[in-house]
């Protein structure tokens, strides 16, 4: 009995044993499919997951291409940046080794607070920026004391510089950092310290000056520590851009601009200071971070002019100076500019942020006479004998249309009339013309349209026509339109690029020069013909129209002959323009108010002044506008003919002076010494 | 002594010598456990880098130290430890107390027990405590007097007790494992199958009720096995790096000391809980098999010895502890797999940790022990010789 229990004890276990044994190998075996399904059958996508996991790739930002002026000066360069950044975990006290580095170059306060917060939050072994934009000097006394600053290391990043400042900027625009809408799901634009072109030619040619970026693989562990570097692809530096622009021209041009009548004197001048005292507040704020103060010949302070300049070569349509006043400095965009500074420049009445030679739009006035003239001559309506008599005014229907001049030219030919500026002349033309042949002879000359410079932001101007004025306005053209039109007033707009161009197509023998910005090797001739197609304009009108311009300065009664220059000068010829802005009113009239200067500043009249030069083989054609600057003679005119002979004194093609040749008493370099902007003395002598 | 063995029904049985327990101890069984051992030893060198430190030296110094202890314990005479088996549980359950006393003061899951120059945990020890007071509670049982219902309480409190006190710590993984283990010497012991059929839909019915007691980490656990994708750097992260060391091991694997996921830190806990992971990235399929090949071999020794056994109590403590070694085992590497949720249990012989390693080794002394006394007989009270 005992026995028999005991057996059927034992067979039960037996037999239940072997179902559980089986069980366990049924399991085993499960597993063991388990392994063949991750290990055999799905390797693969795993293999590539784990390599996913192994292998990050590195981006290697590319070196931004340069901005070159016509000299191979550099106007956008990459500097090094060095910096300072602390290890966490290569250092026992971090508080401490910032102490002790802040015993050896200067670190803010805030920016220690900023680092104990930022290496908290970070992986100990990823570096914290302490202090960034260091001089050799201050690496150099890091690196000597790098024993007893553990976890401190220095490392060099590079930032965009603008050596010339405000000089160019409205050519080189700047850089900035990139900004959501800029995303193009290129990886390299998300990079932290990745900078795009925001304006200007970095923007233009901003995918030829970035290259492309250099690959490399890095294994990294699961916290992200790099752990390997692999060799990969080095990428590609990006072009250098080459300017027509001469920077020196450039900035001649520029101060030439702002300071108008003004005379330039250091800031620390007894009569700079004295001026200074006694000006308004906000007059004061304007010269606030300058090096130098303008003051009048009455000894008062007068604000820098605001407006444009362009010179282009008249036969390759290069652009050696395209200057737009007050500029700003593109250095700080790079780190980004403060909201203050931003809404400051945006605030700002002179508009510095415009680049005023492409986008400014103003009413050329009587710097347009000679397209009129051309379009007379053009369609056989006259000649340049042709005379007409000025009353001072001329009637058409219930209007009287007046000539600048109230008593009147009385009776001219065509050389006085643009000599003198006659608008009654021009009316007459006019009113024989028509607008379409007025605005046919503006589209052959480059205005009412882009030229297609390479800058962003170019605009159109207004050359009026009967389609348009019916399309736009909803009513037909007035035939009183057409005379105002053919003194450059009215509906027509210009663009201080497309003045320059315009007069450059009328003294290069007629051909359609196009303005460009950047040298291009198969423009280097600079033959108009072999380049440009013709604008169909007779040889001998052309000559005629440039026998009068030369007639507006050198004649002795043309209205810039204030700006014939001695005997031994290059002799240039040109047109004054005096554009009105709002007419006298009549209360004004009353008070006595006819003068600009009595005027606000944004009521007067912009001043204009065309030109080109030298006289018998023109190189150079300049247009200039000095916004609300009153005369085209007396404002205009001078600061163009200095640009223009400028232009020309420095022009290579004429030997003998060269660049060094510059006077010590040249403003622009005396403004220079005192620091308004800085390291550009390499290429002066 | 094989001729022993054969012998009729002796009621006369020889005390063996020491020399005779020593050689027909089963030295092939020895030889596979410390292979095992020697994995685990060359896993942890790799898990450290190539280094002996920190794990693989003190891995080897305690397999020594277990070793020792296993033979000594497989010398001990089988009647020594049914005298025992309930003053060991109850020595072991106090420890558990103890620990559940001092977990107030811990740090959320307490399951250690300081005692200067070990740390030890009780709930591991449990495991085979446990299959020693079930053995020698069904030891003299006919099949008649285990079907009586009325006898099966005493038994089922054996286990509650410390299910209840491990679940509390909380540590699901060894608790199931517990009630695992128990069930298969239930099962054993011959307890009909219906009544385990009962439990089975019970315990599914209590499912739901089960649930509202479980903590937030081990539901996400569960929730994160049912679908480690959904997160992906949260919970699911380690499973799923897991699958991809172990995906990316192929067929034969990225050799000793090359698995880029165990290297660079993308597999978690690999030198404890995850170390079969780390072995089938670096060995492959091919390593992996031959692991498991190992422990299947061991627990077929475990299988033979226990079927070959004359006492009960022999039997169901060789079984008992082999289906504790499978337990391990297959809810180590199944959870690795993403078979089953991540719970805490670790690759016996190879996982770093001593109290493991200690208890299995006790474990496989007494499957040893079962193995010399295999003729032993044992009178039905368990005390004395009938």
């Amino acid at each position: 009995m005992l026995k028999s229990s005991e057996q059927d004890v034992q067979k039960v276990f037996t037999r239940r044993a072997l179902v559980l044994a089986g069980g366990k190998l049924t399991l085993v075996g499960a597993l063991a499919a388990r392994l063949y399904y991750l290990q055999v059958i799905e390797a693969e996508k795993f293999e590539l997951l784990s390599r996913d996991n192994q292998f990050n790739l590195e981006l290697l930002p590319p070196i931004r291409g340069r901005i070159l002026d016509r000299n191979g000066t550099p106007l956008a360069d990459n500097q090094d940046n060095f910096r300072v950044e602390i290890v966490r975990e290569q250092t026992d006290d971090v508080a401490l080794t910032l102490d002790k580095l802040a015993s050896i170059i200067e670190v803010q306060e805030w920016d220690v607070r900023r680092v104990l917060k930022d290496v908290k939050r970070k992986r100990a072994f990823v570096p914290v920026t302490v202090v960034e934009n260091l001089t050799r000097e201050e690496i150099a006394r890091v690196a000597v004391n790098a024993p007893y600053l553990p976890g401190i290391r220095i490392e060099v990043g590079r930032s965009r510089r603008y050596p010339f400042g405000e000089a160019a900027v409205h050519v080189t625009g700047y850089v900035a950092a990139v900004s959501e809408s800029e995303l193009t799901g290129d990886p390299v634009l998300e990079l932290p310290d990745f900078r795009i072109g925001k304006n200007g030619i970095e923007k233009s040619h901003d995918t030829e000056m970035r290259g492309t970026a250099g690959q490399r693989q890095v294994e990294v562990n699961a916290i992200g520590r790099i752990i390997r570097k692999l060799p990969g692809d080095e990428g590609q530096p990006g072009e250098d851009v080459r300017l027509t622009i001469d920077v020196e021209l450039q900035r001649f041009a520029n101060e030439r601009l702002s300071r108008g009548l003004a005379n330039r004197l250091p800031i620390d001048d007894p009569r700079g200071q004295l001026a200074l005292g006694q000006a308004s507040a906000d007059v004061v704020e304007a010269h606030i971070d300058r090096a130098t103060v303008l003051v009048d010949d009455d000894g008062a302070v007068v604000e820098p002019e605001s407006g444009a300049a362009v010179v282009i070569d008249v036969h390759s349509g290069e652009l050696l100076a395209l200057s737009s006043v007050p500029g700003y400095d593109p250095n700080p965009f790079n780190h980004g500019l403060s909201a203050k500074d931003w809404e400051r420049l945006l605030s700002n009445p002179r508009a510095p942020l415009n680049n005023k030679a492409i986008t400014g739009q103003y009413p050329p006035g009587s710097t347009f006479k000679m397209l009129t003239c051309l379009a007379a001559l053009d369609s056989g309506l006259a000649n340049a004998d042709t005379r007409f008599f000025c009353p001072g005014h001329l009637e058409l229907g219930d209007t009287r249309f007046h000539c600048w001049k109230r008593p009147g030219h009385g009776w001219l030919d065509m050389k006085a009339a643009l000599a003198q500026s006659c608008d009654v002349y021009m009316y007459e033309l006019g009113k024989r013309l028509g607008i379409d042949k007025i605005h046919a002879m503006g589209k052959r000359l480059g205005l009412g349209s882009k030229l297609g410079i390479d800058l962003p932001g170019e605009r159109e101007g207004l050359m009026p026509s009967r389609d348009w004025k019916l399309a736009t306005r909803g009513v037909p053209w007035q035939q009183g339109e057409t005379l105002v039109s053919s003194i450059g007033q009215g509906f027509v707009l210009t663009t201080p690029l497309q003045l320059a161009t315009m007069t450059a197509r009328m003294v290069n023998g007629g051909f359609k020069v196009e303005p460009t910005l950047v040298k291009r090797a198969a423009t280097g001739g600079g033959d108009a013909a072999a380049t440009f197609e013709s604008t169909g304009l007779d040889p001998r009108h052309l000559e005629e129209i440039r026998t009068a311009m030369s007639e507006v300065v050198n004649g002795d009664r043309g209205t810039a002959r204030g700006v014939q220059g001695a005997d031994d000068d290059v002799k240039i010829g040109g047109k004054t323009g005096t554009a009105q802005v709002r007419r006298i009113t009549m209360a004004e009239r009353l008070a006595g108010i006819t003068k600009n200067k009595d005027r606000p500043w944004g009521h007067r009249d912009h001043a204009l002044f065309v030109g080109f030069g030298p006289v018998d083989a023109p190189r150079f054609a300049v247009a200039t506008v000095v916004e609300h600057g009153g005369g085209g003679s007396s404002m205009a005119a001078p600061i163009a003919s200095d640009i223009l002979r400028e232009a020309i004194r420095i022009d290579p093609l004429r030997g003998g002076l060269t660049r060094n040749g510059t006077s010590a008493a040249d403003p622009v370099q005396e403004a220079d010494q005192q620091g308004v902007t800085r390291s550009s003395g390499g290429t002066r002598g | 002594m094989a001729v022993n063995s054969f012998r009729s029904d002796g009621l006369n049985q020889p005390e063996l010598t020491f020399g005779q327990k020593l050689t027909s101890l089963n030295w092939l069984l020895v030889l596979l456990i410390t292979m095992i051992a020697a994995v685990g030893f060359l896993m942890l060198y790799s898990a450290a880098n190539g280094d002996v430190y920190p794990w693989a030296v003190r891995h080897a110094v305690r397999y020594g130290v277990c070793l020792l202890v296993m033979v000594t314990i497989a010398m001990v005479d089988i009647r020594f430890w049914i005298k025992s088996a309930y003053i060991g549980y109850a020595l072991v359950l106090a420890l558990l107390l103890l620990v559940e006393v001092m977990g107030e003061i811990g740090m959320g899951a307490q399951r250690w027990i300081d005692l200067g120059v070990v740390q030890l945990q009780p709930s591991e020890l449990m495991k085979i405590a446990l299959v020693l007071a079930l053995a020698r509670f069904f030891h003299g049982f006919s099949y008649e007097e285990v079907g009586n219902p009325l006898n099966l309480l005493v038994p089922l409190l054996l286990i509650a007790l410390p299910a209840v006190l491990v679940l509390r710590q909380p540590d699901l993984g060894t608790a199931l494992m517990m009630l695992a283990g128990s069930g298969a010497i239930f099962f054993l012991a011959g307890v009909r199958i219906w009544k385990f059929m009962l439990v089975i839909a019970a315990g599914l019915g209590a499912i739901p009720i089960a649930w509202q007691f479980l903590r937030g980490y081990q539901k996400q656990r569960i929730l994160t096995f049912l679908d480690p994708e959904s997160d992906p750097l949260g919970s699911g992260y380690h499973i799923l790096q897991s699958k991809i060391a172990l995906g990316s091991g192929g067929m034969f694997g990225k050799g000793f000391l090359k698995g880029s996921q165990s290297h660079l830190n993308f597999l978690p806990e690999k030198q404890t809980d995850f170390i079969f992971t780390m072995l089938a990235e670096e060995f492959g399929m091919v390593g992996g098999l031959a692991m498991l090949g190992l422990y299947v071999l061991t627990i077929g020794y475990g299988f033979a010895i226990a079927i070959r056994c004359r006492s009960q109590f022999g039997r169901l403590v060789a079984m008992g502890v082999t289906t504790t070694l499978f337990l391990y085992l297959f809810i180590n590497v199944a959870m690795v797999m993403g078979l089953i949720p991540v719970v805490g249990v670790p690759l016996p012989l190879i996982s770093y940790g001593g109290t493991a390693m200690l208890t299995m080794m006790i474990g496989l002394g007494l499957l040893l022990g079962v193995s010399i006394h295999r003729d032993v007989r044992i009178a039905r009270s368990g005390v004395d010789e009938e």
